[in-house]
């Protein structure tokens, strides 16, 4: 069985530690390359650390350090994420982004970030006047001044697309052991990866335990070298018909004292206003701070003076993985078939294919790829193609805010990875995650997850 | 079952506004009631409790007999119900577009009745701060799980909010054996009467008026909720939040369709007859405003099937109509947004409601003269109704604070 509940058997080539969109899209690189992959995640769902919350912006990388290691992951996840997503069933929303000047230094500003964009490969930019501007986003805020033109700079659905990774990953015989946390490990040419559920033996190990990346560093080889520094992010969620108010992704123009603040669509038809840049040294609570949301508000009205009349749907924080270092820290470390992936901070979905690219070139195993890969297709869950319930034979829609289907929902419980929680549920399907945020399904998805979650959503009255 | 392609009225909400204007429709013409529930009976499907049905059917019903109940009548006047059916875009025509296992398919139909009800409004909209755990609902996610399901979700939850629906929370608390432990409201007063049925079950759950929540914390389920009053901060140990009222029209479907939205109500602009913008559209229940009870939403369903009977025998006025408007800070929506003459309407008065606790002095005129006059002391969510203008015209409702 592919999803594991107790134990993975027998000696995996790699195993990657941590399923989040790196871990996933690591999996995937090796599975294809022909290596026996085992991916073990201490959560009972995948997607639980860094990357369960971000703005899903599919970049470019044009305003990456010049010459980083992040800028070429980004260039190179991005092209793979245009080459593999039809195929996956993954969408694509071709959005274009634009970096906004509010102030005159601001505006000063914007050349050299262009240069800066021409020196990171991304050409295709364009300058815009006011009224240019303008005329592309007529919703924009009387501060706005001058800005650029990045075309293409895309939206995507941040959960289907590591989990379409990891599914082809599993696929192409990668084995998945979730709610497993790897505690220690010895070497004797092979590594004993100690988890909760089991020992786990295995050539080579890959650290892309996201939050906890220098910790299971320090648990595994000893040391890190780096220290994790959350950063969080607060988010607002504006319900679907405020999405019409801008086309593009708005950037705002990054300066040293305060982070701006982006505004742009999702895939699921929503708009989405943050995130926030607060350094905490907390990992694993991302609170949300009324002030803050509040203040979010204000800004997201400046940029777009009628998102007032539009209510919220839904808040969020999530937590980057940051260190002291600007760049990513990936590194493997000699002798010990032990490669680290830490510190992907803010780009990971972006760069995650091209990270899994980089990583296996670091590993040189000798493996004969695999000659006809599968491609399983996901199903979707975004705006931007068909979905379930507008097809025949969908059972009857449970969530109406998101239009999720007892189809849709039945089948997140069927396959190698069948989802294990709630939280699991929503980012498969979307359920709760609408304007009502469960008032209308809750009893009945209470009902339909009888017996698949290790929490249930409510215990039975005696 | 399989949808018919036409019918001559399409109710849309089988909740006690749709059944009952579709019942008054079900003797002089073809209706068909479409909710997308897998049972009809609206929100009281899942009030387990009293008083439903006195002004109805002139007995004291619990929600769930009395859904039972409108859904029998209704089916008995000849109204076709289907559910499981969800009205996804509404089309000039009209024609509605729906989802359903069949798929999308469309209905046309010569008048059709909005009725799609309120939902309260989420943690997330009041933009209450801390983690996201578990056990963070609201009232009518509360009642499913405990009267449809059977379920429990929370022990020793916090219930914030003092409307009339918060007291439901408590009451289906008491029903599932969970015991609140406390009521939190951020007003200095209780926004509700507190209902007689009520009183045996507040013993013992500390109300905290001029307070609000500002962190729920835990990771996977509620362990503690942090709260700011009048003496600080403190902690109380919780389980789960109940995040009751601040009711919003379920009105997404007017959303990308051609009707006309009231940004006050959250519902569809309506006349005195219930016609929407597109008069072949009508709208009654709690759509229109948040919140009335069951009752005056079967008695407003009733009045605006009678005023659709009318207009499908083309006895309804086509003439103007005339906007009211509010004037003074304090008034927050009124219910109808426009007037026609006052002969033989739906709507018998004007419905208003304030955004605050407030005192002062009522007038309403009609071409700037004034027609009736009264002096009101009010909180929100309180009904407050003023007279029809006596004749045709633009009115204003004033309220002159103290
Ligand atoms: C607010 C915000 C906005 C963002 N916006 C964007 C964006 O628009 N575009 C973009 O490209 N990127 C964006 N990002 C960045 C992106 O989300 C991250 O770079 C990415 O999620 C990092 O993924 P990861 O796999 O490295 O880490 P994680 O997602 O944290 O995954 C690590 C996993 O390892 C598991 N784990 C940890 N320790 C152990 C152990 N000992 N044993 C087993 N399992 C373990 C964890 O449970 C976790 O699931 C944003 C991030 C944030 C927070
Ligand atoms: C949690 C809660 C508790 C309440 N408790 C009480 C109480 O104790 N006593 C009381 O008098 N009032 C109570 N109310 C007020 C309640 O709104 C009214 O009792 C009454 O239900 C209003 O009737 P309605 O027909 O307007 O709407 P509803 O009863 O809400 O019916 C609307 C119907 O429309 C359907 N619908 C919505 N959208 C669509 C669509 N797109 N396609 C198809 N169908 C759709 C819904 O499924 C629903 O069945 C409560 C309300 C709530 C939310």
């Amino acid at each position: 069985m592919p999803d594991q509940l107790s134990a993975l058997s027998g000696r995996f080539d790699v195993t990657v530690v941590g399923a989040g969109v790196v871990g996933c899209a690591i999996a995937r690189r090796f599975a294809l390359s022909g290596a026996r992959v085992a991916v073990i995640e201490k959560a009972v769902d995948i997607l639980d650390g860094a990357s369960k919350g971000n703005s899903a912006i599919l970049h470019t990388g044009f305003d990456a350090p010049v010459g980083s290691l992040e800028q070429s992951c980004i260039a190179s996840g991005y092209e793979e994420y245009l080459a593999i997503h039809s195929r996956l069933g993954l969408p694509l929303l071709r959005a274009g982004a634009l970096v906004i000047a509010w102030t005159e230094e601001e505006e000063a500003l914007l050349p050299t970030l262009m240069e800066q964009a021409r020196q990171n490969g991304v050409s295709d930019i364009e300058a815009l006047s006011e009224a240019a501007m303008r005329a592309h986003e007529p919703g924009l805020g009387p501060g706005a001044r001058a800005a650029f033109r990045v075309p293409r700079e895309y939206l995507i659905d941040p959960w289907s697309a590591p989990f379409a990774y990891l599914l082809q990953a599993i696929e192409n015989g990668a084995e998945v052991l979730r709610g497993a946390e790897v505690i220690s490990g010895r070497r004797d040419g092979d590594w004993s990866l100690e988890t909760t559920r089991g020992t786990v033996r295995t050539g080579m190990v890959v650290n892309a335990a996201g939050l906890w990346g220098d910790r299971l560093d320090e648990r595994l080889i000893g040391r890190s070298d780096f220290h994790i520094r959350p950063r969080k992010g607060q988010f607002i969620v504006y319900d679907k018909p405020a999405s019409r108010l801008a086309a593009h992704i708005l950037l705002p123009v990054p300066n040293k004292v305060t982070k701006g603040v982006v505004v742009c669509r999702t895939a699921f038809g929503n708009l989405l206003v943050g995130p926030t840049a607060e350094d905490q040294d907390d990992r694993e609570h991302a609170v949300l701070m009324p002030e803050t949301l509040e203040a979010l508000k204000r800004r997201g009205a400046e940029i777009l003076p009628r998102l007032k009349d539009h209510t919220v749907t839904a808040i969020y924080a999530g937590l980057r993985p940051a260190t002291e270092f600007k760049d990513y820290c990936i590194k493997a470390h000699d002798g010990l078939n032990y490669i680290t992936v830490g510190g992907i901070r803010s780009t990971g979905l972006s760069s995650a294919l091209g990270i899994a690219l980089h990583v296996e070139h670091l590993a040189r195993l000798a493996l004969t790829p695999r000659s006809a890969p599968a491609w399983p297709k996901v199903a979707n869950i975004s705006e931007t193609c068909p979905r379930d319930w507008q097809t025949e034979g969908h059972g009857g829609v449970v969530c109406h805010c998101e239009m999720a289907t007892r189809r849709e929902i039945l089948a997140a419980f069927e396959g190698p990875l069948p989802v294990r929680s709630l939280a699991g549920l929503k980012r498969r399907t979307r359920v709760t995650m609408g304007r009502c945020q469960g008032f209308f399904c809750t009893a009945e998805l209470s009902r339909l997850t009888d017996g698949r979650f290790v929490r249930p959503m409510a215990e039975r009255a005696e | 079952m399989s949808l018919p392609r036409e019918t001559d009225i399409l109710v849309i909400g089988a909740g006690p506004a749709g059944l009952a204007a579709a019942t008054v429709l079900a003797p002089s013409a073809r209706v068909l009631v479409l909710d997308r529930e897998t049972s009809a009976g609206g929100i009281p499907r899942h009030c387990g409790h009293y008083p439903f049905g006195l002004r109805e059917f002139r007995r004291l019903l619990k929600g769930p007999a009395y859904a039972q109940t409108l859904v029998r009548r209704a089916q008995a006047a000849g109204v076709h119900v289907a559910t499981g059916v969800n009205v996804v875009s509404l089309l000039p025509g009209p024609r509605v577009a729906v989802t359903s296992n069949a798929g999308i398919t469309e209905i046309d139909a010569k008048l059709v009745l909005l009725a799609t009800g309120v939902r309260e409004s989420s943690r997330a909209q009041r933009l209450i701060g801390g983690e996201k755990p578990g056990g963070v609902m609201s009232t009518g996610a509360l009642q499913g799980l405990v009267y449809l399901e059977g379920r429990r979700p929370f022990r020793r939850p916090v219930i914030l909010g003092t409307e009339l629906v918060s007291f439901s929370a408590i009451m289906t608390c008491a029903h599932a054996g969970i015991r609140p432990v406390a009521m939190i409201e951020p007003d200095p007063r209780v926004t509700a009467r507190w209902p007689a049925a009520v009183y045996p079950h507040l013993k013992g759950i500390p109300l905290h008026l001029s307070t609000v929540i500002t962190s729920i914390e835990g990771r996977e389920r509620v362990e503690r909720v942090v709260i700011k009053g009048p003496k600080g901060e403190s902690t109380i140990e919780a389980d789960g939040v109940i995040v009751s009222g601040r009711f919003r029209p379920e009105a997404t479907l007017l959303d990308g369709s051609d009707l006309i939205r009231d940004p006050a109500t959250g519902g569809p602009v309506i006349d005195s007859f219930g016609r929407c913008s597109d008069p072949s559209y009508f709208a009654a229940g709690n759509l229109l405003r948040p919140v009335e009870t069951a009752g005056w939403s079967w008695a407003e369903g009733v009045a605006v099937g009678q005023a659709m009977r009318a207009a499908l025998a083309g006895r309804l006025p086509q003439g103007d109509t005339y906007e009211v408007k509010l004037i003074g800070e304090a008034l927050d929506w009124v219910v109808p947004q426009r007037v026609t003459g006052p002969d033989a309407v739906a709507f018998d008065r004007l419905q208003l409601r304030v955004t605050r606790s407030v005192a002062g002095r009522l007038t309403v005129k009609v071409g700037g003269s004034e027609y009736a006059s009264r002096r009101i002391d009010t909180r929100p969510e309180r009904r407050i109704t003023v007279p029809l203008p006596p004749r045709a015209g633009a009115v204003e409702i004033v309220l002159e604070e103290e």
